[in-house]
């Protein structure tokens, strides 16, 4: 799928707040690859007769309980939320595209019994299934993703297998299996890049609740452990017991929370709107 | 009807029996063993095969799971390994308060949703639609469990006023008991509603551009018979069934507000026994929640003949 500039020129005109969702995950991710550079200390130095000063030009955000600057620990926060935010929609879009395609191209027996299993994984909530995996495979960048890619995969696979079922049904399907073309071909050459556009869909939305769920995970004490900084860990502990003294100290991390979130369901939101053929056209007012 | 919710119960089944031996297979995956956490903390005195063969965890992993669910059908759900109490009464005693802290937040997400769902569709693309989406967006975008810290700590330190500590129970202050439930189901009922929102203004802007919407139009209908009557009773199904699945999401919610906000419930209970890996408990509450899960599908299902005359089971 190629994207000219013209067309984002034409996506920012009609979806001005898609375009400003855009802009915050760009900044965000720009934040978390520079952040060494753009962060004026290390993430755990403790800087001395510093400890729990209320944000100043010199510290903008304020310091922790420990002298550490919470700037420096917000800009390297960004590095963990984007990380699991990306590492676990891709994961995750990946297993549920497996398991959506070939449960609905496949059908029959495999689709029966692969649709039970995933009714048994959806059975869970989202966030008790998580914490249950969080708690098998410790605490730990990588097993986040790998929790909340696996956890997340079940739903996302079963919008990709009624977008299969309905794209197989196609003349087009019929007619390439009439030329003798083989299933990989299908799949690959017919199937699949009429599917793209709900996958990027739900990927893109995916991002927002992966980044909340791993502040969720961090905030229990089940997603990356200390002295590294996560936005939610930064809300937990320390950040809770001092928030009489020092309110800053869990007001950040939570706003950087939420405009990480913000940005991706605006950006996933307006992606929607132009992928999903159903929601252009007309509106829905009265004749005039 | 009768016959549908058999057909449905008999279809569950397969799923509900994977279900099961995730709810047994898991916590057995916890690294570290729970009996030797047990000797160390309450110095029991005893050696480690002994106790692990009182517990029954020395039989191979087949055994353990037939011989639980022969339990589970019988109503056993055995002990919690710390507490020594059956798991099944803790559950009695605290899944009305996560289902008295889940209703609670979906009627205040069904209150704030399909009225600001409604009016962002009918006005769609005016200043109405895009703060109302702008809002929808930023109430899933927030974490609830950072609101829920600020508004325990920000009007103490501003006003000197924090929620009362403590379980306040309902035979001993009716009012002190519901008002300790609204911050919380407030809290976890806005983020609800921002799903809700958007699912009702997607799925009615869809129904609002059909013919019989425009016919409906044409006849000279007033707005809030063609939007409610036509419109909105053809888009609530899946708005019913966002709901639903919801009442899943709710219980997730219950573990941080719970732990949060002190209250008993399963939430907090579950998130204690995964901690300390207590087994039965956490093969119980998981039960449980997976059970009401099901239960709360099937009621969605039977809803939609309610909602929509044209469905018959």
């Amino acid at each position: 799928m190629r994207v000219s500039a013209a067309a984002v020129g034409r996506f920012c005109r009609r979806k001005p707040l898609g375009a400003a969702g855009g802009l915050i995950v760009v900044g965000l991710v720009l934040l978390a690859l520079f952040a060494d550079r753009i962060a004026p200390y290390d993430f755990d130095e403790t800087i001395a007769g510093a400890r729990m000063r209320p944000p100043s030009a010199r510290f903008w955000m304020g310091t922790d309980n420990l002298g550490r600057d919470v700037w420096t620990r917000v800009v390297f926060g960004a590095r963990v939320s984007m990380t699991v935010g990306f590492g676990a929609v891709l994961l995750g879009t990946a297993l549920a595209t497996v398991i959506g395609v070939t449960s609905g191209y496949v059908a029959g027996g495999y689709d029966t019994v692969v649709q039970r299993i995933v009714d048994a994984w959806q059975s869970f909530p989202f966030l008790i299934i998580v914490l249950s995996l969080m708690a098998v495979l410790g605490p730990g960048r990588l097993n986040v993703i790998l929790a909340l890619g696996v956890a997340g995969a079940a739903g996302a696979s079963r919008v990709i297998r009624s977008a299969t079922v309905a794209v197989i049904g196609n003349p087009y399907v019929e007619g390439a299996r009439a030329l003798g073309c083989g299933h990989l071909r299908i799949l690959a050459r017919h199937v699949l890049p009429n599917v793209a556009a709900p996958i990027i869909i739900l990927a893109t939305i995916g991002l927002g609740s992966a980044i909340l769920a791993e502040s969720a995970l961090s905030f229990l004490g089940f997603g990356v452990p200390p002295p590294y900084p996560s936005w939610g860990g930064m809300l937990s502990g320390s950040g809770r017991s001092y928030m009489y003294q020092a309110p800053w100290m869990a007001l950040w991390p939570g706003a950087a929370i939420s405009l990480a979130v913000y940005g991706f369901n605006m950006l996933g939101d307006a992606l929607r709107d132009v992928l999903d053929p159903r929601l252009r056209g007309t509106t829905g007012g009265p004749i005039r | 009807m009768c016959g549908y919710v058999l057909h449905r119960l008999c279809v569950a089944i397969p799923s509900l029996l994977i279900a099961s031996f995730i709810v047994f297979a898991l916590p057995r995956l916890i690294p570290g063993d729970v009996v030797q956490l047990m000797l160390e903390e309450q110095a029991a005195g005893r050696n480690l095969d002994d106790l692990r063969a009182q517990l029954g965890l020395d039989r191979p992993l087949a055994i353990q799971y037939v011989e639980w669910l022969g339990r589970v059908a019988r109503g056993d759900l055995g002990e919690s390994l710390w507490t020594k109490r059956p798991v099944l009464g803790e559950l009695a005693r605290r899944l009305p308060v996560s289902l008295e802290l889940g209703l609670l937040a979906i009627c205040f997400s069904v209150a704030i949703a399909l009225p600001v769902g409604i009016l962002a569709a009918v006005r769609q693309d005016t200043a109405a639609d895009y703060v109302a989406r702008s809002a929808a967006i930023l109430g899933l975008s927030v974490p609830g469990y950072w609101v829920a810290t600020l508004v325990i700590v920000l009007p103490a330190i501003w006003w000197g006023w924090s929620p009362a500590p403590g379980f306040v129970d309902f035979r001993a202050n009716p009012w002190g008991h519901l008002a300790q439930f609204v911050l919380p189901a407030l809290i976890l009922g806005v983020a609800s509603a921002a799903a809700l929102m958007r699912m009702t203004r997607a799925m009615l802007l869809e129904v609002l551009r059909q013919d019989y919407v425009r016919t409906a139009w044409s006849k000279g209908l007033r707005e809030r018979a063609v939007v409610l009557r036509h419109g909105m009773a053809n888009a609530i199904i899946p708005v019913v069934t966002i709901l639903g699945l919801h009442v899943a999401q709710l219980f997730g919610g219950t573990v941080i507000f719970e732990t949060i906000f002190g209250l008993p419930g399963m939430g907090l209970f579950l998130f204690d026994a995964i901690s300390q890996r207590d087994y039965p408990v956490i093969q119980g509450a998981n039960l449980l929640i997976v059970a009401v899960v099901v239960a709360t599908n099937l009621l969605v299902d039977l809803l939609y003949a309610v909602v929509d005359p044209r469905i018959r089971y």
